[in-house]
């Protein structure tokens, strides 16, 4: 069933609106369809899977107990990320109260340019390596080693395909710095990807660089 | 008229906005001028591009077992 973006909204405004007359099922149905992405956003903030889940859980009954303060010029799965965003950041405050402050002071420098580390030649990625759980966890580990404020915009760019509107409105940064920590987010996870994907994951041998200089 | 050419620092610059189709249709044009010529930017373009679709695959960021169970449980313990 795919439902256009404005059914989609009228749908969601129908079920907000029983949730606020009192019945809780329809909240069920209206958050079902988001569950990963506040899982998703929990975990690229607090990084492992138990704390993420409770800050998911936060975030949700945050969330139901506001929802008449819901206003309908704002998606509702926008206004469920940032939810989930500042239970996540709490979480991480209150927990590492130092790491949290010396991990907000290093904001990363966005001019500059990014320089790949080699330019290995890559062949395309078989789907099915993705089901080696050694391999999704790889990946993982790559996303969180990136620097939070990469890592936030990747999150929601391309694991959660959010419009670079959407990504800048939920982290209160302009659309260019959106674009900018993307790119280095990306570029980033390429270089630390590359000897797994080019090397030992799918042909088993050592990863080959190729440097141009 | 002849492309104008543009230097390999410069398409690394805008790789992921070519991605994401966010260029100007004279820039696109310039890139894919140099991406025909140049092998090394042609790679560091599909090794982006190979990461944008494993990062974006559904297998990542999944929920563990019972996540829904267990939030469904929360929710009806509420007042």
């Amino acid at each position: 069933m795919s439902m256009t973006q404005s059914q989609l909204r009228t749908n969601e405004a129908e079920l907000i609106k029983s949730v606020c007359g009192g019945q809780r099922e329809a909240f069920y149905e209206l958050l079902r369809p988001y569950e990963r992405m506040i899982y998703a956003t929990a975990i690229s903030v607090v990084k492992n899977p138990a704390d993420a889940e409770e800050v998911a859980q936060e975030a949700v009954l945050k969330a139901f107990s506001n929802l008449s303060s819901f206003r309908a010029e704002s998606k509702f799965s926008t206004w469920l990320v940032q939810i989930t965003y500042n239970e996540a950041r709490m979480k991480l405050r209150k927990a590492r109260p130092h790491l949290y402050e010396s991990i907000d002071d290093q904001q990363p420098d966005d001019k500059g340019d990014f320089w790949p580390k080699d330019y290995a030649d890559w062949r395309p990625i078989p789907s099915e390596l993705l089901e080696q759980k050694e391999i999704r966890q790889a990946v993982q580990d790559a996303i969180n080693s990136l620097n939070p404020s990469y890592r936030e915009v990747l999150v929601l760019r391309d694991v959660q395909h959010l419009s670079i509107k959407e990504t800048s409105t939920i982290l209160g940064i302009s659309e260019p710095s959106v674009k900018t920590r993307l790119h280095r987010a990306r570029l980033l996870l390429r270089d630390r990807l590359a000897p797994g994907i080019d090397g030992s994951w799918i042909n088993g041998q050592p990863y080959q660089k190729a440097r141009a200089w | 008229m002849a492309t104008i050419e543009i230097s390999c620092v410069e398409v690394w610059r805008e790789i992921s906005n070519y991605l994401d189709e966010e260029i100007s249709p004279e820039l696109r044009e310039r890139l894919e001028a140099h991406f025909k010529a140049c092998a090394h930017c042609t790679a560091v373009l599909d090794g982006t591009r190979n990461v944008v679709g494993l990062v974006g695959d559904g297998r990542l960021f999944q929920m563990p077992d019972g996540f829904s169970k267990r939030l469904y449980k929360k929710l009806q313990k509420l007042p």
